[in-house]
């Protein structure tokens, strides 16, 4: 690479790890290399504009370094930001852009017909109940999960608190066969939630679980504990405390989890895939439709699923951030 | 608040209660039959002809998406971190977008761009088969991995700011220098924690990759095609746990560099 042979030719410099550049026999003091005055108080510009902050005569200033520099420069200007939009629209945007058209092929009437189609509409109800329910059961037991994690003392905590993290690192095909392997047929417990939506349901805690416990954690470890010894000394409850003391304090971190998690929870198809049975109006989901019409060729109701199972996805993540950005100004004026 | 000794132990008790029904317990079975029959019987299962090819692919996947999200991947940091520019936000939000997607509209949409009657269309009536070759199944698994390497590189950037890259350049260093000596130490971690997660959704993605797969036994299955092909087509059921298992495996190594980094991370 470029880097490595002009490291070669500009001198042996030792490969330092994350130290600053270092000294140069003819350069400044290593106390000049992090500047405290004149450069380090330049404004917070591009690098297009950084020569401003340089010395009329740079230090060894050889063309060289010049000419590599602003090649640089430009990779991280206008170049820069072109190569990363346009690698972001082949990627991401144009695959988008795509499906969306393929949903309209037939125009709105063609596309609405294929959504409300009754295994269509069915499958999205489906999807919709059971990530309701994920996502309500999670507020509640991811909360708990969490301030167990954080405010109690028990042997193996952080053992526990590194599996926590376990469905994330886990692959979804894996979740569905181990939790198969536990409620499926055969199951040692005798307890079979093969194609039944609460078999939906299980898949689908198992790969959502760190949502909310993730984002509460933090949230709980940062909060006062004096305003609820105070509350106490008051005379509160310890239930009161919890409801109107810490309860206020979690209700964004446990929102935004929440949110996440039903997010997740719709578009989700490894985990379910081979629990959840693909019954259709019982327990086929909105992504095992999908699959399903791909597989006997209507592009368009695909598509048209798509489309709304990614308005859905959408909707909820905008509304989380309206609401967290709500609650966020709200504490600004309160501070 | 002051709880109880009562309520505290309720509490525990119901929590890991939770984890253990929900995750314990059922690993521990799928382990227990994948190693019930013994060891030698587990690695016969995962060294078949398909089993090592679909490793192969799996890897091979992993090989071409990590280079290609840390070079794109550290330049969108940079861009969006260090770039003044209109539209900044919206690239934010495009940043974003394949955590909102489900990987099954991932491999739609990539079947209505690539696919024979996509938009691109005409390149695989010339013989470049995108859908239902490798090409699509590298293009799904960059799609979903794209935002890990620049979430994680960002915050970074933004952290260290940029005193020490002008002082680098004050004293005379070339633009590559100052990236390589300066930019690039200190978002390290940052970037290996990126690329460790990159590795395991990778390894792990199925959605997205079984729409533009074809699926072929020996030819175009990842691992975790393979996992569902075996319970599903073949019936296989302990060879599906035994790929399985070592997906897992591979898994926990991930979580356990996981943790390992985040602690190097909060050091910094």
């Amino acid at each position: 690479m470029t880097p490595d042979t002009d490291q070669q030719r500009r001198g042996p410099y030792p490969e330092t790890d994350a130290a600053p550049l270092p000294p140069r026999p003819d350069a400044t003091a290593p106390d000049g290399i992090r500047p405290h005055g004149g450069d380090a108080a330049l404004p917070d510009t591009p690098p297009d504009t950084l020569p401003t902050g340089r010395p009329a005569e740079p230090p060894r200033g050889t063309t060289r370094p010049r000419r590599h520099g602003k090649g640089l420069r430009r990779l991280r200007g206008p170049l820069g930001i072109g190569i990363v939009t346009l690698w972001l629209s082949v990627i991401v945007l144009l695959p988008l852009a795509a499906l969306t058209v393929a949903a309209f092929d037939e125009g709105l009437a063609g596309f609405w017909e294929a959504v409300t189609a009754p295994a269509a509409l069915a499958s999205l109800w489906v999807t919709v109940l059971v990530s309701a329910v994920v996502a309500l059961v999670n507020a509640v037991v991811g909360t708990l999960v969490a301030w167990v994690l954080v405010r109690d003392e028990f042997r193996g905590k952080r053992f526990v608190n590194a599996v926590i993290d376990l469905p994330f690192a886990l692959p979804t095909i894996v979740a569905s066969i181990v939790l198969l392997s536990l409620y499926g047929p055969n199951s040692p417990i005798g307890v079979e939630l093969n194609a039944t939506r609460w078999g939906l349901v299980v898949a689908l805690l198992f790969v959502t679980l760190p949502f909310v416990v993730r984002s509460v954690q933090p949230v709980l470890i940062e909060a006062d504990h004096e305003v609820e010894e105070a509350a106490a000394s008051l005379g509160a409850t310890t239930w009161t405390t919890f409801r109107r003391i810490v309860l206020p304090t979690l209700a964004p971190a446990i929102l935004s989890g929440t949110g996440l998690a039903f997010a997740r929870a719709i578009g989700e198809y490894g985990s379910v895939v081979l629990i959840g049975g693909n019954i259709p109006r019982e327990t086929q989901v909105a992504s095992q439709y999908i699959q399903q019409q791909i597989e006997i060729d209507r592009p368009l109701n695909a598509a048209a699923v798509s489309v709304a199972l990614l308005a859905i996805a959408f909707v909820t993540l905008l509304l989380l951030r309206v609401v967290s950005s709500r609650s966020q100004r709200r504490e600004e004026r309160d501070a | 608040m002051r709880v109880s000794r009562g309520t505290r132990l309720t509490l525990r008790v119901v929590a890991l209660g939770y984890l253990f029904v929900l995750l314990a317990v059922p690993i521990g079975v799928i382990l227990w039959r994948t190693f019930e029959p013994g060891l030698s019987e587990f690695i016969a299962s995962i060294s078949t002809p398909a089993a090592k090819s679909a490793l192969n692919l799996s890897l091979l996947i992993v090989a071409i998406t990590v280079p290609v999200n840390v070079v794109f991947g550290v330049a969108t940091a940079l861009a969006l971190v260090r770039g003044r520019f209109r539209g900044r936000g919206l690239l934010q939000a495009v940043v974003d977008l394949p955590f909102a997607v489900s990987p099954i509209v991932v491999g739609v949409s990539l079947i209505m761009l690539w696919g024979a009657g996509g938009w691109f269309g005409a390149l695989d009536r010339a013989g470049f088969q995108v859908i239902f070759g490798i090409p699509g199944m590298v293009l799904a698994t960059i799609f979903v991995t794209l935002p890990f390497v620049v979430r994680e590189v960002e915050p970074v950037l933004h952290e260290i700011g940029q005193d020490q890259e002008q002082a680098a350049s004050t004293l005379g260093a070339n633009g590559w220098q100052t990236f390589w000596r300066i930019t690039l130490p200190a978002v390290r971690w940052g970037l290996t924690y990126g690329v460790v997660l990159t590795v395991a959704r990778a390894l792990g993605e199925f959605g997205a990759v079984i729409m533009v797969s074809s699926g072929f036994p020996g030819v175009s299955q990842t691992l975790t095609l393979l996992v569902h092909s075996r319970y599903i087509d073949d019936h296989n059921t302990y060879g599906a746990y035994a790929a399985a298992t070592l997906l897992m495996g591979i898994a926990l190594v991930v979580l356990l560099l996981m943790t390992l980094l985040d602690r190097k991370r909060s050091d910094r």
